[in-house]
């Protein structure tokens, strides 16, 4: 009940922005079927519209999950496919292509993006795969109040800045392990990407599936990981982002490597104190070694329409979410995401992502064999961190188990 | 029974077996001999709102004809089994000539990941099973001693671990023994040691999941021997405190091996739970320090993105293999038990 | 006799109830600590500044002005239709439990009365089946079944959860039906019954201990699936476990972990019911089956 008069609603309102509203959901009487992560952005999105051209489909079906990742695959390779789009990220839109399941949408584009930014468009091979709607990051959670108690000047800018910063802190006694960062399962090799990147590394030799991790570059990464991890909490391999989070809103933290799609939580009223809230800053990810590239990966979100479904379908469903990303739709929700649709204003839980961007971070590479070798660093970096092994055991390690699975999946001979 | 009637008798549940287990473990089999065809990789450039780069996609008309020629992908083997994400034969030969000490080469067969997880594995069934064991007889003769009134609320709390869902089970537990947690602090206080942390090491994380494993299956033991000792024959405890046998030896001359089948039965399903044991490790992110087999495969599954199938089918065998080697004594008394009951 | 044996005080029976209340403090504990905490706020209940906060409530009170909240059941049934979850258990609940033990008792009966060598290996076939990884088993199916269109809807999973139960439940049915004596039903057909009918007739009436307990570990093993029902359930038949998983929330964002925790207390309050109501006939069961290896 409550659904449908939102989608009458929404449709007025529709009706009275723009004229051509019927037009603009493309073919009528149609299926369109949208699977999604379930956090506020994709929620805002889907409602978006539902809410426009859920009048206009024969059936518009919203799937939010929490494990999107694991099936979508499996889904989509049906024909007629179990979704009618995908919302992915740079990772799964890998996965997806992987197995051909996402179609390309320049056609699409040309017809219902009029009022998507260039740079919203995720061009791989010169085909547009994918339409971003927003934007994440890593990046440096500081607490403005610690560093001055500390004697530290400013907010660290680079990684040896925030080890010195946090062994002043601990000189100081103020905290024995001022640093959090999420190290848990996937996490951990998210951190390799993450100081590999901003050392300068390249993962793999160009052109080709051969790893390329056992090196210096490699070396010095993982000292860097070391140098930050002699401050964290002694639990940190089994932190992800809910115990991080945790830790900074209890004002047990003071300098964090964390999410800034997690910075309106901590920015806001709940679960902490206004004496942390004030003071946190989010700012750049920390630059290493010299170098100007901070320690993160950009991640996007945005659609994709499936391959295996008919073109009408694959009309009416880009139409509606193409048509879901406009300034209207930012200005309701403007603080549900880091957006990259005009007409985004960027609050201060927006800071830290923008500036780590403009700072040149790498984006999460869009590589077919990428989750193979996350996957392997993450499963072998633990070696290292808890002291058992070599930096040199460690990547070749790494290496190995890369090569295993890539030589499986069909990538390496 | 005639086989007819044993037959229309076991069809719904053999099919039904069948079908969903028997066939797919078929499936499992096969695909495990078999690895992906060559993949035709293209080197492009990819662009989105951070700017562009290099990379390389695969060509997937090229690949899905390679595919539609030989769904299956290319055969393998036994090549995925002795891989080093497996049983890496050629690893340990090499570990085996390099190394000097026995040590050494321990360290070395550790750092493969098959072995590393089996260590845990092994670990953690041969610690739980027996605990769970030992510890349920115990609670379960205690419980039967106690005045009928208190009997029935004891046996109901006794089950809260097994019926509060594992997941959040598992999380509540994950936050009580953190250091700041409940459990973590109290344990602090006891040993004296304020940088003490169950998470911190990889032995304190084993010692915490083999609690956990106990703590969580002592009520399916517990049950079913409290159930078993309303059965033990009253004349025969009678004539054993005639002769005046103490109740500990009256324990261990008459109830435990009037409950022994019941052991047997309570080791058969444990050995094989433990082995599989998985959502533990989830739970308590404690991936860094602790791994099983199931875990494995699970990593092959689901974190790898595009499933590795082969690997995975490969150490879901192993696991089928290892299960049946740990309980290769017990079936052999069901097949003695067996035969007496046919004569 | 038993009664005798108890009023003697022995440093054993001081030793045995010193141990039987350690047990039910550690049985207890983590499920009331999880009650209390339910009516705080998330900030309270996993404090990392102050475990007492979990206790006494510092930012609940802070939050809300009262030391308790209902805040996680209000989100977890009216906000987020938690009761939703709950009617999707019951049914998945009640067919796996009732077909797992219609198909269980049919075939550990036909198990316990054949003498034949298939019978046995019949039993070993179904022990290596259970031992195989659901995971494994969950994945593989997820490709046919999205094939077929059977993806996402109840009775796909009930069956599946019928089918990975079935080992078990034949293993331990059989093991009651060689408890109850061959003569029964033999000498029925004697008279002239078939073997369906003295099944019917003989066995059934005898069977319930058995069943009962066999049923309660059905019961439990679907109620409390995870890896089945989160892979094989589309959104709105969504059971209540995979539910609960939703509220806590993933790498980037943060869940709603009292939501969850909420719903955990209120998941297990038709279990106590149950349990309180089938206790005698639980361990009764157990009884009549001595479970053989």
């Amino acid at each position: 009940m409550l659904l449908k008069n939102a989608t009458i609603a929404g449709a007025l309102v529709g009706l009275m922005g723009s004229a051509a509203f019927a037009a603009e959901c493309g073919p009528e009487g149609q299926s369109i079927r949208v699977l999604g992560s379930d956090f506020p952005a994709i929620q805002a999105v889907t409602a978006t519209a539902e809410a426009n051209c859920g009048g206009a489909a024969n059936e518009f079906t919203i799937t939010l999950r929490d494990d999107t990742r694991d099936m979508m695959n499996q889904a989509q390779t049906p024909n007629p496919a179990q979704y009618t789009s995908v919302i992915v990220a740079n990772s799964t839109l890998t996965q997806q292509m992987n197995d051909g399941l996402v179609r390309p949408l320049d056609d699409l584009i040309e017809k219902y993006g009029a009022s998507l930014k260039p740079n919203q468009l995720i061009t791989v091979d010169g085909k547009v795969m994918a339409v971003a709607f927003m934007a994440n990051s890593q990046h440096l959670y500081a607490r403005s109040d610690i560093l001055e108690q500390a004697g530290v000047d400013g907010i660290p800018a680079t990684v040896e800045e925030v080890v010195a910063a946090a062994e002043k802190i601990r000189a100081a006694g103020i905290m024995e392990h001022p640093i959090v960062m999420n190290a848990s399962g996937w996490n951990m090799g998210e951190l390799f990407n993450l100081f590999y990147f901003a050392h300068g590394g390249e993962l793999f030799k160009p052109g080709t599936a051969d790893p390329n991790v056992n090196n210096e570059t490699g070396v010095a990464a993982l000292n860097s990981i070391k140098s930050l991890t002699e401050y964290a909490h002694p639990d940190y391999l089994s932190h992800a982002s809910n115990e991080t989070q945790g830790l900074w809103e209890a004002g047990q933290a003071a300098l964090g490597i964390m999410w800034g799609s997690r910075g309106g939580d901590i920015l806001d009223d709940q679960g902490s104190s206004p004496e942390v809230t004030g003071s946190t800053v989010l700012a750049s990810a920390p630059t290493v070694a010299g170098g100007s590239i901070p320690a993160a990966t950009l991640w996007w979100d945005g659609i994709t329409i499936a391959q295996n479904i008919s073109d009408e379908e694959a009309e009416a469903t880009f139409a509606a979410l193409a048509g879901a990303l406009t300034a209207d739709m930012v200005a309701e929700h403007n603080d549900d995401a880091i957006w990259l649709i005009e007409g985004f204003k960027p609050g201060p839980a927006a800071e830290g992502v923008a500036a780590t961007a403009q700072g040149g971070a790498k984006i999460y590479p869009m590589i077919p064999y990428i989750n193979l070798m996350h996957n392997a660093a993450s499963a072998e970096l633990a070696d290292f961190l808890k002291g058992d092994e070599t930096a040199e055991q460690t990547l070749a390690d790494i290496e190995a188990a890369y090569v295993t699975s890539a030589k499986e999946a069909g990538f390496l001979q | 029974m005639k086989h007819r009637t044993f037959f229309w008798f076991i069809l719904p549940t053999l099919s039904a077996m069948v079908l969903f287990i028997a066939l797919p473990i078929v499936s499992v089999a096969v695909q495990s001999l078999y690895i992906e065809h060559e993949q035709v990789l293209v080197v492009t450039e990819s662009c989105g709102p951070f700017g562009c780069d290099e990379t390389t996609t695969i060509d997937t008309e090229a690949t899905a004809a390679l595919r539609s020629e030989q769904p299956l992908g290319r055969f393998n083997g036994l090549g995925t089994y002795t891989n080093r994400a497996h049983l890496a034969f050629s690893e340990i030969g090499e570990a085996w000539r390099t190394t000097e000490s026995l040590g050494d080469f321990f360290n070395e067969l550790l750092n493969l990941p098959f072995y590393w997880a089996l260590a845990f594995t092994l670990t953690y069934t041969f610690v739980v099973t027996p605990f769970v064991i030992v510890l349920g007889l115990a609670i379960a003769v205690g419980v039967n001693n106690l005045p009928r009134l208190f009997k029935g609320p004891t046996i109901f709390i006794s089950l809260l671990p097994m019926i509060v869902t594992p997941l959040v089970g598992a999380l509540i537990l994950f936050w009580m023994v953190d250091a700041d947690g409940v459990i973590g602090a109290l344990l602090q206080r006891l040993f004296n040691d304020p940088s003490l942390s169950l998470k911190a090491t990889t032995s304190l994380n084993w010692v915490m999941l083999i609690v956990y494993g106990i703590w969580s299956s002592l009520p399916f033991s517990f049950i079913v021997f409290y159930a078993g000792l309303q059965t033990v024959p009253h004349d025969t405890m009678e004539a054993a405190m005639i002769d005046g046998a103490t109740k500990w030896q009256r324990m261990i001359h008459v109830v435990v091996p009037h409950l022994m089948p019941l052991v047997v039965f309570i080791t058969l399903i444990q050995l094989m739970d433990n082995f599989r044991v998985f959502e533990p490790i989830i739970s308590f992110q404690a991936e860094a320090h602790a791994r099983s087999l199931s875990w494995i495969i699970y990593n092959d599954l689901i974190a790898a993105g595009n499933p590795l199938y082969g690997s995975a089918g490969a150490t879901s065998l192993l696991t089928i293999i290892g299960v049946a080697f740990l309980l290769t004594p017990v079936l052999i008394r069901t097949w003695r038990d067996f035969n007496r009951k046919s004569v | 006799m038993a009664t005798k044996a108890q009023s003697r005080i022995t440093p054993l029976t001081i030793l045995s109830v010193a141990f039987v209340i350690i047990w039910v403090i550690i049985a207890s504990f983590p499920f009331l600590w999880t009650a209390w905490g339910s009516f705080k706020v998330q900030g309270d209940f996993f404090s990392k500044a102050d475990w007492t906060n979990a206790l006494i409530g510092t930012n609940t009170i802070a939050e809300t002005g009262s030391a308790f909240t209902t805040a996680g059941y209000y989100g977890a049934w009216v906000q987020e239709e938690f009761w939703r979850a709950v009617l999707n258990t019951s049914i998945v609940v009640f067919f796996t439990v009732t077909i797992s033990l219609t198909f269980g008792t049919l075939g550990g009966y036909a198990l316990a009365r054949s003498g034949y060598k298939y019978a046995f290996w019949l039993l070993m076939a179904a022990l290596v089946f259970r031992a195989m990884p659901h995971i494994t088993l969950v994945s593989g199916y997820l490709l046919p079944f999205f094939e077929w269109n059977i993806w996402g809807i109840l009775p796909t999973t009930i069956i599946v959860l019928v089918a990975i139960n079935q080992p078990f439940t034949l293993w331990m049915l059989h093991s009651f039906f060689l408890n109850i004596p061959k003569d029964l039903d033999e000498s029925a057909m004697v008279d002239g019954c078939t073997r369906f009918q003295a099944f019917r007739h003989v066995i059934i009436p005898v069977m319930w201990p058995g069943v009962i307990t066999t049923g309660l570990f059905s019961f439990l093993l679907a109620y409390n699936d995870f890896t089945v029902t989160r892979m094989l359930l589309s959104q709105e038949n969504e059971t209540m476990i995979p539910k609960i998983a939703s509220f806590l929330g993933s790498t980037q964002v943060q869940g709603n972990v009292m939501f969850a925790v909420a719903a955990v207390v209120s998941a297990t309050v038709p279990l106590i019911v149950l349990i309180i109501f089938f206790q005698r006939q639980i361990v009764s069961g157990l009884t009549a089956g001595a479970v053989k290896g």
